[in-house]
Parts: C-alpha cells; sequence; structure tokens
C-alpha cells in the first residue's frame, strides 16, 4: 500500500506539479479542490495506473471517490490489484 | 452577492434595436480608430455566430467593407458551403471559396489524426469516420472523459475511451483546419487592409472552446460578450436567414455529425447559457434548477464544471509571456 501510494504520489508531482511545490501536496488533498487534475489529467491518471499495474478501468470506474487524491487512487488500485496493505 | 429571486431565461431578453446599435458604434470606433483598417474579414461557417458577426460588420461598415470567406475541406458538410453562401447572398457582401482539403492534406492533418485514432482503434482506415465526444454533464459520473466514436464503412459503430497520447494525438492535428482558416482569413485581410473579426460568442469565449492562434485569434470579437440566447435573438433581429437560425450548432470540424454539447458543453446550449448566468452572477443553484428542470445539486455541478473549464482554459487567453515589462509596447496591446 505504502509503495502505491509512493508510486501514484511520484506520478502526480512529476506530470501536475511539474515537479514543483511538493510540499503543499498532502496524499488526502483533493484534486479537484485544488484544481491541478482536470479531464484531461483523469485520462493521463487512468492510462499511468492501466499501464503501471496492469489491470483496465472501466467506465464507471471513473468518479471521484476513486481518483480524487493520492490516497484515493492508491485504494482504488489496492482493491484492484489485491495486495495487502 | 445577489439574492434574487425572479431568475428566468427573461435575463437573456434584449433590446436588440439598441444593443446592435451599439455594437456597431464599437465596431466603428474599434477597426477605423484602434484597429486602422477600412473594412472586416469574417470566416464564413454557415452557422449562426459567423453570421450574426458579419451581419453586424456589414451594417456597422456598410457592405462594401466587409469580406466573408467560407473554407469547406474535407469533412465539413455541404450545408456549411450552402448556408454560408445564402448569408452572402442575403448581406450582399463580397466573399471568396477557400477550399482548404489540399493544404490540409499537405500538412498530414488527415493522415496525423487517423495515425492517433488508431492508437485505440487499430483497425481505423480509409472510409471510417469519427468524432470524439463526451458523456451527457448531467447523467454521466463526475469525470468527462474523452471517447472516440468510429463508424467503418460497413457501417459498424464503436466507441472507445481515448487515451492521452491518442487525445491529443487527434486535437492537435484537427487543429490544423482552424489554424490553416484563420491563416487565410489573415491574408485577406492584409490584402485589403481589413481587420479580421472573430466568432465566438460567450460560452465559447470564457470556457475557452476555440484553438489558440487558430479561430481563438482575430483582431477583435464583436459578440464575445453575448450568450447563445441573445445572439439567436440579434440572428432574428438582422434578419439571418431562417435556416441558419435553425440549424443546430456542429462543430463541423469531423467526418461524423457532431454537436457542440458532444464535444464541449455537455448540455443543451440554452441550458448551459442559464447555468453560465446564474454562476457569473452569483444566482443560487437552488434558483437556476427550476428554470432548466434540473435539481440543484445538478446545476451545482455544472457550475463546477465551467469553474474547472475556466481554469483549465486559461492557458488559451494568455498572451506571449515575457520575463520582463518592455515598457515601449503598452500593456493592453502587447502581443
Amino acid at each position: 500500500m505504502m509503495q502505491i501510494e509512493e508510486e501514484v504520489r511520484q506520478f502526480v508531482v512529476d506530470n501536475f506539479l511539474f515537479g514543483e511545490g511538493e510540499q503543499n501536496l498532502a496524499n488526502e488533498d483533493s484534486f479537484l479542490e485544488k484544481g491541478i487534475v482536470d479531464s484531461m489529467g483523469i485520462l493521463t491518471l487512468v492510462s499511468f495506473v492501466q499501464g503501471k499495474y496492469g489491470f483496465e478501468v472501466p467506465d464507471q470506474d471513473l468518479v471521484p471517490e476513486n481518483w480524487d487524491s493520492v490516497a484515493l487512487i492508491s485504494a482504488y488500485v489496492q482493491s484492484r490489484v489485491g495486495v495487502a496493505g | 452577492m445577489k439574492t434574487s429571486t425572479t431568475f428566468s431565461p427573461k435575463v437573456f431578453e434584449l433590446d436588440a434595436p439598441r444593443v446592435t446599435q451599439q455594437i456597431e458604434e464599437k465596431i466603428r470606433e474599434i477597426v477605423y480608430r484602434r484597429l486602422r483598417r477600412k473594412g472586416a474579414v469574417v470566416g464564413l461557417s454557415g452557422g449562426i455566430d459567423s453570421s450574426v458577426t458579419a451581419a453586424l460588420c456589414a451594417r456597422a461598415l456598410g457592405k462594401d467593407r466587409v469580406f466573408g470567406i467560407m473554407m469547406p475541406e474535407a469533412d465539413s458538410s455541404d450545408d456549411s458551403l450552402r448556408l454560408a453562401g445564402r448569408l452572402v447572398e442575403s448581406l450582399g457582401i463580397s466573399s471568396a471559396v477557400e477550399n482548404i482539403r489540399g493544404t490540409l492534406d499537405a500538412l498530414g492533418c488527415y493522415r496525423r489524426r487517423d495515425g492517433a485514432i488508431r492508437l485505440v482503434i487499430p483497425e481505423y482506415s480509409e472510409g471510417w469516420k469519427c468524432k470524439i465526444v463526451l458523456p451527457d454533464l448531467v447523467d454521466s459520473s463526475y469525470y468527462s472523459v474523452f471517447s472516440v466514436v468510429a463508424q467503418s464503412p460497413t457501417g459498424e459503430v464503436r466507441r472507445v475511451r481515448l487515451t492521452p497520447a491518442a487525445y491529443m494525438g487527434v486535437v492537435a492535428a484537427t487543429n490544423f483546419k482552424q489554424r490553416i482558416r484563420k491563416t487565410l482569413e489573415f491574408y485577406h485581410a492584409d490584402r485589403l487592409w481589413y481587420a479580421v473579426a472573430g466568432t465566438p460568442n460567450r460560452l465559447e469565449y470564457a470556457q475557452g472552446f476555440f484553438v489558440k492562434n487558430g479561430d481563438g485569434s482575430a483582431d477583435f470579437k464583436p459578440i464575445a460578450h453575448l450568450y447563445k440566447t441573445q445572439v439567436y435573438q440579434l440572428a432574428e433581429y438582422l434578419g439571418v436567414p431562417e435556416e441558419i437560425r435553425r440549424r443546430p450548432p456542429t462543430t463541423d470540424t469531423y467526418s461524423l455529425e457532431q454537436s457542440q454539447e458532444e464535444f464541449f458543453f455537455s448540455l443543451p446550449l440554452r441550458t448551459m447559457d442559464l447555468c453560465m448566468y446564474g454562476r457569473n452572477n452569483n444566482v443560487p443553484a437552488e434558483e437556476v434548477a427550476a428554470s432548466v428542470s434540473l435539481p440543484p445539486e445538478k446545476v451545482q455541478r455544472v457550475y463546477d464544471v465551467i469553474g474547472s473549464k475556466l481554469a483549465s482554459t486559461r492557458y488559451l487567453h494568455m498572451v506571449p509571456q515575457l520575463i520582463e515589462p518592455v515598457t515601449e509596447v503598452g500593456a493592453e496591446d502587447a502581443h
């Protein structure tokens, strides 16, 4: 779990914060509220997760409950790959 | 904070003769005195916005000082050219048809677009048709992610969610269309010593529904402050042919028929107009809800999506950024 969270966080920092201001992003921060990920960003996150963790994300899973923070994405990935924390 | 309790579609009602006169005066001031050009070039799509823009310019500057350009390509509908021709006729302005298909071919517009689509639909090739769509904003899950809808030559239709590379590849390639059109508009403007009129309405302008240095580029934008509903009112007053006024708004960019709702707004334009007005004027979602026949939480969601669109398209409005101010160029003129 910690490893997934770290990998997702690193991807978000690299791709949406361009490596800057990392200290201002908590893993629980809402992407929507922070305004750092738009619908194009969601496509990017989905593509990353599918490629990295090897499963398909169905359309019905594209809801904020799964994608709106580093912590939520890690939890979603964990639930899909079934890795114990 | 406005606390109106009388919100209704009536907010869009305008005094067409008065508003038209104000816009005409402004156009003359901008074109003659600020831009110091002697007329206006307008790219005509056969749609309501470019028709109203051309009609306003013709009234403001005189029909002899407006030049209309029709720029069909492989994917634009025959109706676009026909309706633009009708407008030219009704206004009595000069015009030219510039078919941009060959230019787009030479740039690889179609080839590059098809290559990007093949990233998600490998069998996509000659004879297939496509469009890019968003889910309906109100009925779908929160995230509006783009899909490509492709139709094979035998009529089989497939809808596939786009990857970032496919989406950006398709958009980058199709943006050639708007940029080549704008290149031709500026060619004619330079030739005639005219200014280029941009044609966005308020929804398009504010929410960034344009291509930077493509249809987003212009010397002036005479209807950018008007909601779509108001553009229709002016169209009627200005005598824009009824067939143009009844035509559903289209992007006219993809080979499959694509409405603006599918590609960008995800809502009927009347509903988007009301929600945009409500959000701009701090009208609580509950008050707008009744006018658009949606529950308040859905209106709030539309408000949120508009907010994120305004943020994510800010880049499109930005002029070239300088490292330090260059004081000899006025800040309002800088580009």
